[in-house]
């Protein structure tokens, strides 16, 4: 399907794809395996200028957007759902400062960010607020011109190999969410450590681990935007990011339906290649239709938060929800196909299924999805009929 | 180019042209000019002269001072090189065919006591420059002292083995005396009439082949593919006259300098020069399984190869390697071990005389060039064939 | 430093594939690639530059299309790109095509290395680049497979040979082909790609060339086809079946006479 990209978006995607192919596929089971942060990808991704791809160019970039992110996000995936993860929770961990950030904090992070010199991080999970984000713990003290955090962030992608990170923390406890606020703690700060890598069930190239805050020491000059502002601040980053989310399950969804077909072709059971009957095909035909119709959706979402859009949280919750249901049915389809062979790990497949699951749970679940979707349906019907 | 008039339609010479710049326009052929090379290929095939290539303006030239057939012989560290002698031996069948005589050229330092050993090569002459500079290769000297030798003695031919020094060598050498150079030959022949040499060579990595002439212009030169022709024989009655040159210290200068020649021990055989190489493949599974392949080369007193997809995956150096971007074999035996046979692979290693080739997959292409094929788990069939060409051995 | 690197469109081998019926190459669709060997050279000189400043220039010799490779060049990091493209270099063989770069390069003017792939998988030729220095006069070294140091006149470089390598010291200006061991290319950038699109490409004739029109394309070429043809393809040969114990016993036999 012709999505009508720029010629840079086009030149990005293939770039990206070209990379996948060929320097990702003949790695992905290795630190599937491994659980090794894959640091030679990175290095590959950082040349080729593709973590700039949605940083302005005054700070570095290339200037384009969330649609250029999801390009990127999208192809990776399609060769590794993990190591995509490096690039798309660099990006996760920018939005803020790109969003909110002051002139200053975008000057100062945002050029080594876009050159892949440093890779980001967002921290707002704690063990006792996964969906419940507002019931963090965290807090942030001020002291004279600094603040000091303490606490605990529980899965936080690219912790500890990230050297930015954003971080979400009360600075007034009363208050509750409306207490919270956003700084960004670079690696090397007093008071930042590290918990152990965590063992997953997928996306296992990624690093997942705790990030702890023991009095630890953030110049006041690295809050982003205003005390209390935290919890706008995430929220609109989640709406901005929830496409790239969408889009990792479109990649992943679209890499399992590749070997699928594939496989189909060149399987021979009962004296013919498999795609030859028609409940393989029928198969095939709908996992197809559903990941174009992702596709289609992360799009236009991504596309309307590139508009500068007021409101996209139900559109871009849309395109999360979707995308990941798909995900996870078109792979789990695709080891169906592989039949037995899919359930082995010597095949690529069934490590689709493993890390499509993610996309279903992190940055809002399915559930979590739905309930903004349809508040917002809700208020949109509401302000309609007090319009009327 | 075509002459419409008397081209058929036959569209013979739109399959054979390499470059796909003749197309059938209706019932005539049509020539590209921005796709043409002008390689002639259309004209060999075309069955009613139908298409003509551009006379050359050139007047044809005397050629007739030109006489005899050279070989090379190429020595590093005052052993005259096994490629010499095959090249000696095919040399002797185009001299045998010219009527002329067969020469040997050799430079070195202290090399005469060898040099004179290659009368019983069948060599009628030998043209030797005995130089300290000359002791080890180096490009400036060998060129200059090689060109001048040439333009004073005229031979009709000049062989060179298509090694790393043959080849950078012969190629400096052809273009200061303004002559045509083929490379890596892998077949000689003589047109009888125009006492032209015809040198056959692969091209594309062995997907067509072509046959190369030069005209009007002498020496003829070409450089040899190793392992393809056989080395002349041993006759000792024969004594070869002997042509000792010398040249003054300039020509002898060298603008590059050798600082040290290192050898890489991990090979005991040299790949290139094996007779057998056992080469291994994504199929034997891992670095560890590649004892096994070098057991098997110990067994057959041959060297390592891989595949490329081996070496991408640190299983083996480099240096190993076969194919299109690798080293180009043939041996007298090849045997692939789970190797399933890419065109990079085969390009590096088809022509060896007999292929053997084990792998998994029946289809896999390896087959297709495989003198004999086994369909099984190179991991268990490598042991086997140790074992049985241990007890063959040693009966 | 200025850099010339020397490079050449091909056909993408890996693509090609005999037509079993006509036993013909299949050109169709077959894409045209920088040769893989220059890939290197262009990498090698990006290093280079990147290491001592400088410039890189890409140069070739080849149809108007022949552009994409420079293009694909530019994307890699060279700086500036030279096509040499007349009818007149038609029928070029390695003394021609050797004769022509060597004039571009004189045009381009100064340079302190140029560099070639060791060969290119097309014709498999490896004679071009010892060709361009014999007519610019300059050192060579064939078969590079490391430069160790460049200095202002000189360079150090290792130089693959079958038994190893030779430790090597050249003066500047000098000629290198190099060997795929010397580096692993870089992919292009985003930047470099852009770059590259709007990139001027230098265009030059045999005019420009100020050249020995006798010494160019077909008239400057010493050798000619005489004739092209495909080997006849590989029938497969004979399948051993058995177990790994009977199947070794059986090919032992068979290769009695070969190796034992």
């Amino acid at each position: 399907m012709d999505y009508f990209l720029t010629e840079q978006q086009t030149m990005t995607r293939d770039l990206a794809k070209k990379i996948a192919d060929e320097k990702i596929k003949p790695v992905a089971a290795h630190y599937d395996e491994t659980e090794e942060f894959a640091w030679p990808v990175m290095k590959i991704l950082a040349e080729s200028d593709l973590f700039g791809v949605y940083i302005p160019e005054q700070y570095g970039g290339l200037g384009g957007g969330i649609l250029d992110m999801c390009l990127v996000t999208e192809e990776l995936s399609r060769a590794c759902g993990g190591i995509a993860l490096g690039f798309a929770g660099t990006g996760l961990g920018a939005i803020p400062i790109l969003l909110y950030g002051s002139e200053e904090q975008k000057k100062r992070f945002l050029p080594d960010i876009a050159k892949g010199k440093k890779l980001a991080a967002f921290c707002i999970t704690e063990a006792g607020a996964g969906s419940d984000a507002g019931s963090i713990k965290t807090t942030a003290r001020k002291d004279g011109d600094r603040y000091i955090l303490n606490g605990t962030k529980q899965w936080i992608t690219n912790a500890g190999e990230a050297e930015i990170y954003t971080v979400i923390a009360l600075t007034d406890k009363a208050k509750g969410a409306r207490g919270a606020s956003a700084f960004i703690v670079e690696k090397g700060a007093k008071g930042l450590s590290f918990g152990k890598k965590e063992k997953k069930l997928g996306i296992r190239a990624s690093a997942t681990r705790e990030v702890i805050f023991t009095d630890c020491e953030v110049p006041a000059s690295n809050l982003i935007s205003k005390e209390g502002m935290g919890f706008i601040v995430a929220m609109k980053t989640f709406d901005s990011s929830r496409p790239g989310v969408a889009a990792q399950a479109v990649g992943i969804a679209q890499g399992a339906l590749d070997h699928a077909v594939e496989y189909a072709r060149t399987r021979v059971q009962f004296g013919q290649p498999i795609s030859g009957f028609q409940g393989i095909q029928h198969m095939l035909a709908d996992m197809g239709t559903q990941v174009e119709a992702a596709r289609a959706l992360v799009y236009a979402a991504a596309r309307m938060v590139d508009s500068g859009a007021k409101s996209v949280a139900k559109e871009s919750a849309m395109a999360k929800l979707f995308a990941s249901e798909v995900a996870m049915r078109v792979t789990t389809d695709a080891v169906q196909i592989f039949g037995g062979y899919g359930y082995m790990r010597e095949y690529p497949v069934e490590k689709y299924m493993r890390d499509a699951k993610i996309t279903q749970i992190y940055e809002g679940t399915s559930q979590v999805q739905r309930n903004v979707i349809a508040a917002n349906m809700i208020k949109e019907s509401l302000k309609r009929q007090s319009r009327d | 180019m075509i002459f419409p008039d008397k081209c058929a339609g036959c569209a013979l010479c739109a399959a054979v042209c390499p470059f796909g710049a003749i197309r059938m326009a209706g019932p005539k052929a049509v020539i590209d000019p921005e796709k043409c090379t002008l390689c002639g290929a259309c004209i060999a095939v075309c069955k009613f002269d139908a298409i003509e290539l551009r006379k050359d303006t050139e007047q044809k030239k005397d050629l007739s001072r030109y006489k005899d057939v050279w070989v090379f012989c190429e020595q590093k560290k005052g052993v005259i090189q096994p490629v010499s002698f095959e090249l000696l031996g095919e040399g002797a069948k185009l001299a045998k065919k010219l009527g002329v005589k067969l020469c040997a050229v050799v430079l070195g330092s202290g090399i005469e006591p060898r040099a004179s050993e290659l009368s019983a090569r069948g060599v009628d002459r030998i043209y030797l420059v005995d130089n300290p500079a000359l002791g080890v290769y180096q490009d400036d000297p060998y060129t200059e002292v090689l060109a001048r030798l040439v333009e004073e003695y005229a031979p009709e031919i000049l062989l060179c083995g298509a090694t790393t020094i043959g080849r950078s060598l012969a190629a400096r050498v052809a273009v200061k005396i303004k002559t045509g150079l083929t490379a890596d030959c892998t077949g000689l022949d003589i047109d009888e009439k125009e006492r032209l040499l015809l040198q056959t060579r692969p091209a594309f990595g062995g997907n067509i082949m072509a046959t190369i002439i030069t005209p009007n212009h002498r020496p003829q030169m070409a450089t040899i593919r190793h392992k393809v022709m056989k080395e002349a024989e041993i006759c000792e009655t024969r004594a070869a006259e002997i042509i000792r040159k010398n040249y003054p210290e300039t020509v002898m200068i060298s603008r590059t300098k050798l600082l040290g020649v290192m050898a890489e021990i991990e090979e005991t055989v040299n790949l290139t020069e094996a007779d057998v190489v056992v080469a291994g493949g994504r199929g034997m599974g891992g670095p560890e399984n590649f004892a096994m392949i070098k057991e098997l080369a110990v067994v057959l007193n041959g060297a390592v190869g891989a595949s490329r997809s081996a070496v991408d995956s640190d299983w083996i150096p480099y240096s190993h390697q076969v194919g299109q971007t690798g080293k180009t074999v043939c041996p007298k035996l090849y045997i692939a071990c789970g190797i399933s046979g890419q065109i990079q692979h085969l390009i590096g290693m088809q022509s060896s005389k007999i292929i053997v080739a084990i792998n998994k997959d029946p289809d896999a292409p390896i087959f297709k060039a495989a003198t004999y094929g086994i369909v099984g788990d190179a991991l268990e069939i490598v042991p086997a064939l140790i074992k049985e060409f241990r007890r063959v051995k040693n009966f | 430093m200025n850099i010339i690197v020397c490079i050449k469109q091909v056909p993408n081998t890996t693509e090609i594939r005999i037509d079993p019926v006509t036993n013909t190459l299949i050109r169709d669709g077959v894409e045209s690639v920088i040769n893989p060997f220059d890939t290197y050279a262009i990498e090698e000189a990006v290093r280079l530059k990147e290491r001592l400043s400088g410039k890189v220039t890409a140069l070739t010799m080849g149809p108007p299309q022949a552009e994409k490779a420079l293009k694909e060049a530019l994307s890699l990091g060279c700086d500036e790109a030279v096509l040499v493209s007349d009818r007149k270099f038609a029928g070029s063989d390695t003394w021609a095509t050797s004769y022509t770069l060597a004039a571009a390069i004189r045009k381009i003017g100064a340079f302190d290395v140029v560099l070639c792939g060791k060969q290119a998988s097309d014709g498999d030729t490896a004679q071009v680049g010892p060709g361009i220095s014999v007519h610019l006069d300059i050192p060579q070294v064939a078969f590079v497979k490391k430069i160790e140091d460049v200095s202002v006149n000189a360079a150090k470089v290792e130089r693959m040979t079958e038994e190893g390598y030779d430790i090597i010291e050249t003066p500047l200006p000098c000629l290198l082909t190099v060997v795929k061991e010397i580096n692993t290319p870089r992919l292009p950038s985003l930047k470099g790609l852009m770059r590259a699109k709007s990139a001027k490409i230098i265009r030059w004739t045999a005019d420009d060339l100020e050249a020995d029109p006798g010494s160019l394309g077909l008239d400057g070429s010493p050798t000619r086809v005489a004739k092209i043809f495909t080997p006849p393809p590989r029938k497969g040969g004979e399948i051993l079946k058995g177990c790994a114990g009977d199947v070794s016993k059986k090919l032992v036999g068979l290769l009695k006479g070969v190796v034992i």
